[in-house]
């Protein structure tokens, strides 16, 4: 197989149009695909759809998606430590959805995992709960949630290969492996490239199948 | 000694040998500090790691290894790294022991409010409504009143919920109190305050435990 599926960031980006929805890797910063945020503001790409955990700190990471406008819907489950997403919400220049942190992992997962939703008890007798039918299975209730699929999914990995199958270090795993079976074109900004066949097939984390481009930028910061 | 410092190490003294706990952001996390040294828990992150550690020295912080507040942090051998599918699968399938959040209001019931206040503040739920539902265990960590003196431990909760009747112990700076079906039993009150000082500081009428004592830290 001669696949290679490096490019540059100016060249994967290109996926990403007006009106686009995306999913971005990340938790507070930490694995998050910064170098990819930062051409999709370059890109200048309007009107998009963010699924993203959480909108990082003011200016930092997606927080620059949110500051440069770019943003019209986003989907997350928490937007506590960027002030400027909570302002923009409160002036009705952004739309947010507020998702249970768990139960947007599984909608993404469903979403990956072609299941048509998932039953949560999250939400149950809260807020998070209108709107959405009720099932009950073995005399339990839960909430039934949708899938969520994005156009395209930027996420971060510490190592990968020229096929694109990938390494993650720490903490910095968190929604990247998820995010990249749920998008049609998926992007993976990694530290370090390597030749296919050079990561032993044990130790691949998530196989290079769900990858269509691998950007090879620089190391975690803070 | 301050209320959150008092808080915190009376926390500390509902841990047992093995727990595996999951800790919210703010006045929970502080409970680590004094957790007994014969006692050894894990501490679970929700976005993806068990095991974790004491703050990193100065120079040694790792990027890609941050607590739920995005800080750097450590991991201790034995630990383990997961994406966050799996890590909420330990959370909402009932494999933590133990969780300690922080509250704007408790009530009667067990009900919980701790993730926005309309029109004011909406920093989003996070992980808090996967944990609520889903470990053993949900203790309440927080001061007893309200910045302005008014009581956070009502009859119904007026905040939007973070998850219904899923409380199970308070820990505040004035006492000790179990949710029980019958209500909310007060079993342990700080040193130097009466039942009546707890009451007056309380919305939701207390039951007092027959065996109750004074908090010990």
């Amino acid at each position: 197989m001669k696949v290679n599926k490096v490019k540059t960031a100016a060249e994967a980006i290109r996926e990403i149009r007006d009106n686009c929805s995306i999913m971005i890797g990340g938790f507070m910063g930490c694995g998050s695909p910064k170098g990819l945020v930062e051409e999709v503001v370059k890109s200048g790409a309007q009107n998009l759809l963010v699924i993203s955990n959480d909108t990082d700190f003011e200016g930092v990471g997606v927080g620059k998606l949110v500051a440069s406008g770019q943003i019209k819907k986003l989907i997350a489950s928490h937007i506590g430590t960027n002030p400027q997403t909570g302002r923009k919400m409160t002036a009705g220049e952004l739309e947010v959805e507020l998702n249970p942190q768990g139960t947007l992992a599984e909608r993404i997962r469903a979403g990956g995992a072609g299941l048509g939703g998932v039953l949560t008890p999250t939400g149950l007798g809260t807020v998070i709960e209108q709107g959405k039918p009720k099932v009950s299975v073995e005399d339990k209730t839960y909430l039934l949630e949708t899938p969520l699929k994005a156009d395209v999914a930027l996420i971060k990995a510490y190592k990968g290969d020229t096929w694109g199958n990938l390494i993650f270090r720490g903490s910095a795993r968190n929604f990247n492996p998820v995010m990249a079976t749920a998008a049609d074109y998926v992007i993976a900004e990694v530290e370090e490239c390597v030749e296919a066949g050079a990561i032993h097939p044990e130790e691949v984390m998530l196989p290079g199948i769900f990858i269509d481009a691998v950007v090879v930028q620089g190391g975690a910061e803070e | 000694m301050m209320p959150k410092e008092f808080i915190a190490r009376r926390v500390a003294r509902e841990f047992k040998n093995n727990d595996i706990i999951n800790l919210g952001i703010g006045l929970p996390t502080l409970a680590v500090n004094y957790i007994p040294p014969e006692v050894t828990v894990l501490v679970q992150a929700e976005h993806g790691f068990i095991g974790m550690g004491a703050k990193p020295q100065a120079g040694q912080e790792d990027w890609n290894l941050v607590d739920a507040g995005g800080r750097p942090t450590t991991i201790i051998p034995g630990g383990a790294f997961f994406d966050s599918s799996v890590s909420f699968a330990m959370i909402r399938g009932g494999h933590i022991d133990k969780t300690v959040l922080g509250a704007l209001q408790v009530d009667r019931q067990g009900n919980l409010a701790n993730w926005m206040i309309p029109g004011k503040l909406v920093p989003g739920m996070g992980g808090a409504m996967d944990l609520v539902v889903g470990a053993k265990k949900v203790i309440i960590a927080m001061e007893h009143t309200a910045k302005d003196g008014q009581p956070k431990i009502l009859n119904t909760c007026t905040l939007p919920l973070t998850a219904c009747q899923e409380v199970d112990l308070i820990i505040t700076n004035m006492a000790v109190i179990e949710v029980t079906k019958e209500g909310l039993l007060l079993k342990e009150t700080a040193p130097g305050l009466s039942v009546e000082d707890v009451q007056r500081a309380t919305e939701a009428e207390l039951i007092i435990s027959p065996e109750l004592k004074v908090m010990e830290i």
